[in-house]
């Protein structure tokens, strides 16, 4: 009962057999090996898992790798270009918007999501945009810091 | 490259990983041949296990072991029972499961979907039992025993030592701690003030959940990834279970994805080892979200305190009895229990105190550690009825927490000297914060004008004092390179709150380094020297201690080598900024590394241990190697019609001793006091006749960002301890603790409605506000 998908993930064109119940975070984490995004709640709450599908932030806990057929896939491994921080990443760092690390991935997808709907975010919508992403160690005002200082790209 | 340095931010060391999405944690790791491991929880409460079968199980294609309670009874190279303080716990229920969630088989497979399938194959005949499932019911004559006995370590901690369960009963430990003459003190008091006050269980939702991999090799040389904040306890643990020296046991601990005391002791770790034993292949178990609630909770608590006062708001006495719900297993409910009980009189001096706390056993999933370690428990008593008292004896609450809390050299209620002690900076710094004023009347007037149609507005105060663990033992060493580059060897586990920065900030300050030049390995039973644990917000002050030793230790090393080479005595010799000074000539450490070996290699190994005990070095008892003091403000926004509040504001202040890394210090300040807020505001484990309804993250209601306040205010006080590395303290867990009374006792400012008991929920003001007990 297998099927075989075509997607972009990072930019690169990959096919798949898969189950036809196999979530797009087990497509990536244990078919692509790309472990960047994390298994937190396994019920869409949480944000650990957020991958961008044609630019939109999705809890790949819950999305079908099958629904993820012939769409643009962004992890975290694929923001980063040549060694070089993307600019949500380098505000992150910038700003100590993360401890233990393991929402990392989710916020700062969901932060691109955000900036390249609306680039000049007022504090009241990164709250409202970036409140379905839980960091458990608390570094909520960090995280607003960083997104409110992301240097344009240039 | 700027040297490392302490009192300033430097960028943490592990940023770069994290937001990469390269940083490893243990489920994204996996081994050779490995199979993938699954468990077979109770569905009850209490039953008695009549049979299992397992028959179907073993037939599924791809199933290589399915462990029962007939591989851990019937093994003479397994020991059964284990538990960090009693040993009451077995890897699978052997007669009886004690809580749902209880682990009653595990099957190890080629592929999780086999394994997941093997498990519901499973038959098992339950007996059901009736279930204790309140501490209350617990504690009745005549109760339903959780254990008809319980097994006692052959050696323990030092600090529980006195503490047993009392046999025939559900009581799985009481401490009692008297001073001074109760009746005496209740007939010297002008007022006596009696309330009970109530919090639920609630689980830490680290968003990485527990998980494991175990290795076991033919000659039964154990090899586990853990996601634990003790490693050598897990090491100890797992080496009386399997009945091999400690030396046959290797912990390796990745990054963890948070930790909070959940994390503490073995978990998921000794079944892990039994099914990879069993498999004759490394195996793997990764917890679901919902086995993390069956694993280990905060304990619920109801406290029952009677406090006798001056009219002049001056303690007199207290009578204090805490229930703490310990669940089906000890786990460190007793030192749980005990830490309550030493806090059970808040950061003040009464002179009279009888306080009485029981970890009880209950037919509920453990309680164990979490973030505050019993303290938000008493806490939320004492500084509930702190305000209680204030309000009746028209006192500011802020003059009466300054009245009676501690200072420089008081004692604390074991009778020991406090030291360092910045609680009334901390107060005094909350209440500017949030714009606090001491007359009364102008918190009134900020009401009066604040009040737009059903809002009412209001200010709240809490405090805190906590203990470390004592005595414990923290030992690190330090290899200098041929370059000058330097490597750290410490079992302090790296869960989030900048452990690896902040020991590479204090050894690269002794020694001149650049914190690039300074790798912090990754933690290995095998490798680093021991240490106690990752908890009890000791890291900074024992292992950055243990760590300034070793870096001092390379120093004398260093001197040595330069007065030999130079001819000079050691002492005309000085260490500054990376450069060894001495009269004629000045040299840095590669050069000095050339001198010594000749050649470009070699390296200089230096250790340092730390050891605190329960005596200080002042030659005094000491139940605490240093003390954790904090205040919390909260400025809140209650709507009178519908019992809807909002949190406006927040000041959190710590005494931090020395903030070595300060943006690290705000980060945990904060964290802590989110924590705090869900805690306080949304979080609770709800049961159902034993049966636990909300194991996930939509039911169990985490604090997310459209749940905070405007402004979080984390502010560091620093009156440095001497003891600690640069005069720092530990700081993860203080500023958690004060938030919760801080938040009600700004509702009662704001309409007069007492909360007591937790989480503080609209509809609990609504009833408060309408006359609905």
């Amino acid at each position: 009962m297998n099927k075989t998908i075509s997607l972009t993930v990072n930019g690169v064109e990959r096919t798949a057999e898969v189950e036809p119940r196999l979530t797009l975070l087990d497509l990536v984490r244990e078919h692509f090996g790309l472990t960047g995004a994390k298994l937190g709640c396994d019920v869409q709450v949480c944000g650990a898992c957020t991958l961008l599908v044609n630019g939109k932030p999705i809890s790949a806990c819950s999305m079908l790798a099958l629904d993820a057929d012939g769409c643009d896939v962004l992890t975290i491994e694929g923001l980063s270009k040549h060694n070089k921080l993307h600019p949500v990443q380098e505000a992150f760092v910038e700003f100590g918007a993360l401890q233990c690390g393991y929402c990392t991935s989710g916020f700062i997808l969901t932060t691109k999501a955000l900036l390249d709907e609306i680039p000049h975010p007022s504090e009241q919508q990164i709250r409202d945009y970036l409140a379905g992403n839980f960091c458990r160690c608390g570094c909520y005002q960090e995280i607003i810091q960083a997104v409110k200082n992301v240097r344009s790209e240039a | 490259m700027e040297l490392a340095d302490i009192g300033k931010t430097f960028r943490r060391l592990d940023y770069e990983t994290k937001v990469t999405g390269r940083a490893q944690y243990l489920a994204d790791m996996s081994l050779p041949g490995m199979c993938h491991g699954k468990i077979l929880r109770s569905l009850y409460p209490h039953a008695r296990i009549k049979s299992l079968d397992t028959s179907r199980a073993s037939k599924i294609p791809g199933v290589v072991a399915v462990l029962t309670r007939d591989d851990i009874l019937h093994d003479q190279g397994i020991e059964p029972y284990y538990g960090p303080v009693f040993k009451d716990q077995t890897i699978v229920a052997t007669e009886k499961v004690r809580h749902m969630g209880d682990p009653v088989a595990a099957v190890a497979a080629l592929t999780a979907d086999a394994a997941e399938a093997a498990i519901a194959s499973i038959e098992v005949d339950y007996e059901q039992l009736p279930a204790v499932l309140d501490v209350q019911e617990a504690i009745k004559p005549g109760a339903m025993l959780v254990h008809d006995s319980v097994k006692l370590p052959e050696s323990g901690f030092a600090d529980l030592a006195e503490l047993k369960p009392v046999e025939g009963t559900n009581l799985c430990t009481h401490f009692k701690l008297n001073r001074g003459n109760i009746e005496k003190g209740f007939a010297e008091a002008d007022r006596i003030f009696e309330d009970t006050f109530t919090l639920p269980a609630t689980q830490h939702s680290f968003l990485e959940t527990h998980a494991c991999i175990a290795a076991v090799d033919p000659g039964g040389r154990i090899t586990v990834w853990a996601t634990t904040q003790n490693p050598f306890v897990v090491r100890t643990q797992l080496a009386n279970i399997f009945k091999v020296p400690v030396s046959k046991v290797r912990v390796i601990v990745p990054y963890l994805g948070g930790g909070y005391g959940g994390k503490v002791y073995p978990k998921v770790e000794p079944i892990t080892v039994a099914l990879a034993q069993k498999a004759g292949r490394p195996v793997r178990v990764v917890l679901s979200r919902e086995e993390v609630f069956y694993t280990i909770t905060k304990h619920a608590a109801m406290i029952r305190m009677k406090t006798g006062v001056k009219n002049d708001g001056t303690l007199v006495a207290r009578e204090c009895e805490i229930h703490l719900d310990t669940g089906a297993y000890a786990e460190i409910g007793p030192r749980v229990a005990k830490k309550s009980g030493y806090t059970a009189a808040g950061p003040y001096k009464i002179p009279h105190l009888k306080i009485d706390s029981y970890s009880v056993y209950t037919n509920k999933p453990p309680a164990g550690a979490f973030r505050g370690f019993g303290v938000s428990q008493s806490a939320w008593a004492v500084e509930s009825q702190m305000d209680i008292i204030a309000a009746a004896l028209q006192i500011d609450p802020l003059e009466i927490r300054k009245k009676n809390g501690y200072d420089e050299g008081d004692k604390f209620v074991t009778e020991e000297t406090l030291r360092a002690i910045g609680l009334k900076e901390c107060l005094n710094r909350v209440a500017e914060s949030i714009g606090w004023k001491s007359d009364g009347t102008s918190n009134a007037k900020i009401r009066k004008d604040s009040s737009i149609g059903s809002a009412r507005r209001g200010k709240g105060l809490a405090c805190m004092i906590k203990a470390t663990i004592t005595p414990s033992i923290s030992c690190a060493v330090v290899k200098l390179n041929e370059d000058a580059s330097l490597s750290l060897y410490t079992g302090t586990v790296e869960m989030g709150q900048g452990s690896e920065t902040v020991l590479a900030q204090i050894a690269g300050k002794e020694l001149g380094i650049p914190l690039e030049k300074i790798q912090v390995l990754g933690v290995d039973t095998d490798v680093v020297p021991y240490d106690l644990t990752t908890s009890s917000s000791r890291s900074t002050f024992h292992m950055g201690k243990a760590v300034q030793l070793a870096a001092r230790h390379i120093q004398r090393q260093l001197t040595a080598i330069a007065a030999a080479e130079y001819n000079v005595p050691e002492e005309k010799i000085t260490f500054t900024d990376g450069k060894v000074r001495l009269p004629e000539t000045q040299l840095d450490l590669a050069e000095l590394m050339f001198k010594r070996f000749g050649m470009r290699g070699g390296t200089l190994v230096g250790e340092g241990q730390i050891k605190t005990s329960t005596k200080d070095e002042y030659g005094e008892k000491s139940t605490s190697a240093f003390w954790f003091l904090a205040a919390g403000a909260a400025e809140v926004e209650v709507d009178v019609d519908t019992g809807k509040f909002k949190l406006l504001k927040y000041a959190t202040a710590v005494d931090v001793g020395k903030a070595l890394n300060p943006l690290g210090c705000r980060q945990q300040l904060a964290g802590a006091a989110i924590t705090g807020i869900g805690q306080a505001m949304f979080e609770e484990i709800a049961y159902d006749n034993g049966q636990l309804i909300n194991p996930n993250l939509v039911d169990y209601i985490l604090p997310s960002l459209g749940d905070m306040p405007a402004t979080i205010d984390p502010i560091c006080v620093e009156v440095p301890d001497p003891r600690g590395p640069f005069g720092a303290k530990g700081i993860g867990e203080s500023a958690l603790i004060p938030v919760a009374p801080a938040i009600a006792n700004a509702i009662y400012d704001a309409v007069g409605i007492r909360i007591k008991d937790l989480p503080i929920k609209a509809e609990k003001v609504y009833l408060g506000l309408h006359g609905v007990e």
